[in-house]
């Protein structure tokens, strides 16, 4: 049976972006751990394997062979369900997600809105997590988590149509094609900076961790869960950071374009440098209060993100 | 200071108290220090608090501690009435007078308690609770008398002399099946018992049991939030989880082997805690310290004040979800502890005073080790400055939030850092200096608000001032020797034990049976790093105490907890709770 190239290429890239993502949810860790470890003036995971990368591997073993129980109390189908969704969630937001020219899972002309809309079930994840472990911790992170995310979530979205209206376009791929003459982050400053925002809220990370704020609630949402279902939690996170990154550098800072090097290199160099970004959010911000979280996004941020867009608009008109 | 020049009719509140109430009150002879201490019945010892917190002129507003003391198997008894069983010691303190007084009320037999004070002084609350779990001894009209230390099954009271003090001394342990039935349903949460309501007919209040295993209690400590929505209706703490008897055991350790679990009362202040145990031994025994161990004395107290306050930045930094700080200021902390090791061989528990002076004298290069502290210290103070209380996000969280006034301070109880934040510059170091505080030249920072950003900013301030006073210990530490040559300075100095046969028995004697402090009651206080420190002594002239009372600070801290936590969230809880800076071990004891 011949089969072409051309008809294994989906797959081969379908194959290659789970790969690759699952590989950097893990090494998210790693690096995280090494990060951290730098600006907190010790030495981090450094025994096993070269620079510590071994740890990766040891924690992915122990995590896989741990005892995956679930608590008597639990509503057992939603709690296993829970940790799904989220996993699911972040990798299909990927599919959308233009790595380089012609290399890219789907090519949606509604790109931006699927993986808003990805993000919005993500809601359900840690929602559903808090409402059936059936624990007091659980249900005060999940509660915390909902209304924070659909919050959050408001203006993430409105913070990104600046962006749509520079580009006429809601595929991710034209976005970065129109950024050629010059990033989206120049013209919409105010954008990137609500959208990054939003994102490290949308990730549950510091200063935004309310949902999981391990000094006041444990570790909320996801106290009761052990083993892989945790390690999905886990994992989700990093990849819901490697998205954020990934969608910051696509949107604000031109995608995969760049000089000299291919093309794909340039969009890896891009997110992982986000991705440094939250860590060193995490190292170096203390954690907001609930009420002052919710007042920042709804008095501060959506106002600007109104603004941000009515002004964007306002420009556009003018030069027609 | 000699116990004659301090009798109590040198103070002018003797006279004052006998023009007030002529019959009842009876001047007490036992005590070696210079607090004013009378006798009276116990019926009247009510009225009495009341006049002084209240009416007499410059009056003593704080309850600075309240205890028990079971007379009936004392050598000699000292209460004028000879039936008398217990004693409910109430000691005051007068900011104005800069006195403190105690007033010793005779529970006999017939009487079987005291009137509560709980209507004068809302932290007598505890304070009564502990007594009467501790001794047994009544508190007429007290709102929630329960067992607060022990857990509720217990049976007697642990501290009175007839309790055993050991595990040889009781029957081997058992857990047959009713009474793991009985202990299983002691435990179940019945909000009612807490005096919680579940809520009305529309809704359901929230109980959540924050604790005893939390990562933002800092120990063993359990807090009952009645909870509606995040929004805590109530906190109740649960205390005791952490109690271990340390009185209890001052009564069956030598004077001088009890030090040691002096350092396991605050145990991140190691011989900080030395400290006012010591001077009330030295009070009875009245011994005079040379005047290098007093200085070396005050230099490791101050070396631990400060790795304490660390400790409390960093947490507190990490209950507000900051990361990095604790790992810097454990580094920090670090290098205080080397020095610690260098001079004392322990690190957190160096149990390093001794009766009369210290174990030894300063190894060779100290002054380096303390030289480099002193010089890389500062600049990094100034960048945890930075980084942490002017951060918006660190404002936001503790600008306003677990705020009390001054007075409310007062009728607490609160010392320390606590006290100064509200505006009050009381610090015993000053006010009462003891150990050669004197010689030193510091500030006492304050700050107004009385919130959690005035906590911290007065701990970070004092962490520049014990700097200063260690710079002052460097410079001018004299020369001499590190132990008092008093027959009683345990063990004694052994440069003429082989010399002769008196000092050679002393030696010996001192030793291995332990030293015999004279009879008498002191008390001694030094400021610590969580507040005012005090340990209550009685000696019946023997190897042993007769009662050994710890004042802790965190125990009063603790208690106002549920004052500051009404109508705040979870979040605000931990800042509050971070910002108290108690410790489990110094509250349960």
């Amino acid at each position: 049976m011949a089969i072409d190239f051309e008809t294994l290429r989906p797959l081969l890239i379908i194959v290659g972006v789970l790969g690759c993502l699952v590989l950097t949810a893990s090494l998210n860790i790693w690096i995280e751990r090494r990060l951290l470890a730098l600006w907190q003036d010790r030495y981090g995971p450094n025994r096993v394997g070269p620079f510590g990368l071994g740890h990766v591997v040891a924690d992915v073993i122990k995590i896989s062979f741990k005892e995956d129980w679930i608590p008597p109390f639990a509503d057992k189908a939603v709690f296993v369900l829970a940790p799904a969704i989220i996993m699911t969630t972040a990798l299909m937001s990927f599919a959308v997600m233009p790595f380089a020219p012609g290399i890219s899972v789907v090519d949606l002309n509604v790109g931006i809105l699927f993986v808003l809309a990805l993000s919005s079930i993500g809601v359900y994840s840690v929602a559903l997590a808090g409402w059936s472990s059936n624990s007091k911790y659980s249900l005060l992170g999940g509660l915390r988590a909902s209304a924070q995310m659909l919050a959050y979530e408001v203006f993430m979205g409105l913070s990104l149509m600046g962006v749509v209206a520079m580009a006429g376009s809601f595929n991710l791929r034209d976005i970065v094609l129109a950024q050629q003459g010059m990033w989206f982050v120049v013209p919409q400053f105010l954008g990137f900076v609500v959208f990054f925002i939003a994102g490290v809220a949308e990730t549950h990370r510091i200063p935004f961790d309310l949902p999981e704020a391990e000094s006041e609630l444990g570790a909320g949402f996801h106290s009761e869960y052990s083993g892989m279902k945790f390690g999905a939690f886990f994992v989700g996170e990093y990849i819901g950071i490697t998205l954020i990154s990934a969608l910051t550098a696509t949107l604000f800072f031109g995608g995969w374009q760049g000089p000299l090097l291919p093309p794909v290199v340039w969009f890896v160099i891009k997110t992982f440098s986000f991705i440094s970004i939250f860590v060193l959010l995490r190292a170096s911000l203390p954690r907001l209060r609930y009420d002052q979280l919710m007042t920042f996004g709804w008095k501060i941020m959506l106002p600007l993100s109104l603004a941000n867009l009515l002004v964007t608009g306002a420009v556009i008109l003018m030069r027609q | 200071m000699s116990p004659d020049s301090l009798s109590p009719v040198s103070s002018p509140i003797h006279a004052e108290l006998e023009a007030r109430f002529p019959a009842g009150l009876f001047p007490d002879g036992e005590r070696r220090d210079n607090v004013p201490t009378f006798w009276v019945d116990a019926g009247l010892a009510p009225r009495v608090l009341r006049f002084l917190k209240t009416e007499v002129e410059r009056p003593y507003p704080v309850l600075y501690d309240l205890f028990v003391v079971d007379e009936r198997t004392r050598v000699e008894r000292t209460s004028p009435d000879a039936t008398s069983e217990y004693t409910v010691v109430y000691h005051l303190l007068s900011f104005d007078r800069n006195e403190d007084i105690r007033i010793k009320a005779i529970v006999s037999a017939e009487t079987g308690g005291v009137d509560s004070i709980v209507d004068l002084w809302p932290s007598a609350n505890w304070y009564e609770r502990e007594a009467w779990d501790m001794f047994g001894v009544t508190f007429r009209g007290h709102p929630h008398l329960r067992r607060i230390l022990m857990p509720n099954t217990w049976i007697g009271h642990p501290l009175r002399k007839d309790h055993p003090a050991r595990a040889t001394e009781i029957e081997p342990f058992q857990l047959p099946d009713e009474k793991l039935q009985r202990e299983q349903e002691a435990m179940a949460f019945r909000p009612e018992e807490w005096g919680l309501d579940r809520g009305t007919d529309e809704f359901d209040y929230l109980f959540l049991n924050l604790g005893p295993h939390h990562p933002g209690t800092h120990g063993l400590l359990r807090i009952i939030l009645q909870l509606d929505g995040e929004e805590i209706v109530n906190a109740i703490p649960d205390i005791g989880y952490h109690h271990r008897g340390a009185e209890k055991m001052g009564e069956r350790q030598t004077w001088h082997t009890f030090i040691p679990y002096t350092d396991r009362i605050d145990y991140l202040s190691g011989v900080m805690n030395n400290l006012p145990y010591l001077m009330a031994v030295e009070t009875l025994a009245g011994i005079t310290v040379p005047p290098r161990a007093q200085m070396i004395r005050v230099m490791m107290s101050e070396f631990f004040r400060i790795a304490s306050h660390l400790v409390w930045f960093g947490t507190f930094a990490q209950d507000l979800g900051a990361l990095s700080p604790t790992f810097f200021m454990f580094n920090d902390r670090e290098r205080i502890l080397q020095i610690v090791e260098a001079v004392c061989g322990g690190r957190m528990h160096p149990s390093w005073f001794r009766i009369g002076g210290v174990a030894h004298d300063l190894p060779n290069g100290w002054d380096g080790l303390v030289r480099s502290f002193i010089d890389y210290f500062p600049p990094r103070l100034r960048e945890y400055e930075v980084a942490l209380m002017k951060n918006t996000i660190f404002r936001k969280r503790t600008i306003g939030i677990g705020a009390y006034t001054l007075q409310e301070a007062i009728d607490w109880g609160v010392t320390g850092p606590g006290l100064r934040a509200c505006g009050m510059a009381w610090d015993l170091r000053k006010a009462r200096p003891y150990s050669g505080f004197e010689q030193f030249e510091f500030d006492v920072p304050t700050a107004t608000k009385g919130d959690c950003y005035a906590r911290a900013e007065v701990r970070i301030e004092e962490m520049r001032q014990s700097l200063r006073i260690i710079e002052q210990c460097l410079r001018n530490m004299p020369e001499g020797f590190v132990k008092s040559d008093h027959p009683l300075a345990t063990p004694p100095r052994k440069d003429r034990t082989m010399h002769d046969i008196e000092t050679l028995i002393t030696h010996f004697l001192n030793v291995s049976w332990g030293p015999v402090i004279p009879r008498g009651e002191a008390f001694s206080g030094i400021e610590g790093s969580k507040g005012a420190y005090g340990y209550f002594l009685i000696s019946d002239g023997n190897t042993m105490s007769y009662r050994t009372r710890i004042r802790t600070p965190s125990f009063p801290h603790l208690q106002m907890l549920p004052r500051l936590s009404r109508g705040v969230t979870v979040s605000d809880l931990l800042a509050i709770l971070g910002s108290m800076d108690y410790v489990l071990a110094d509250v349960d004891r």
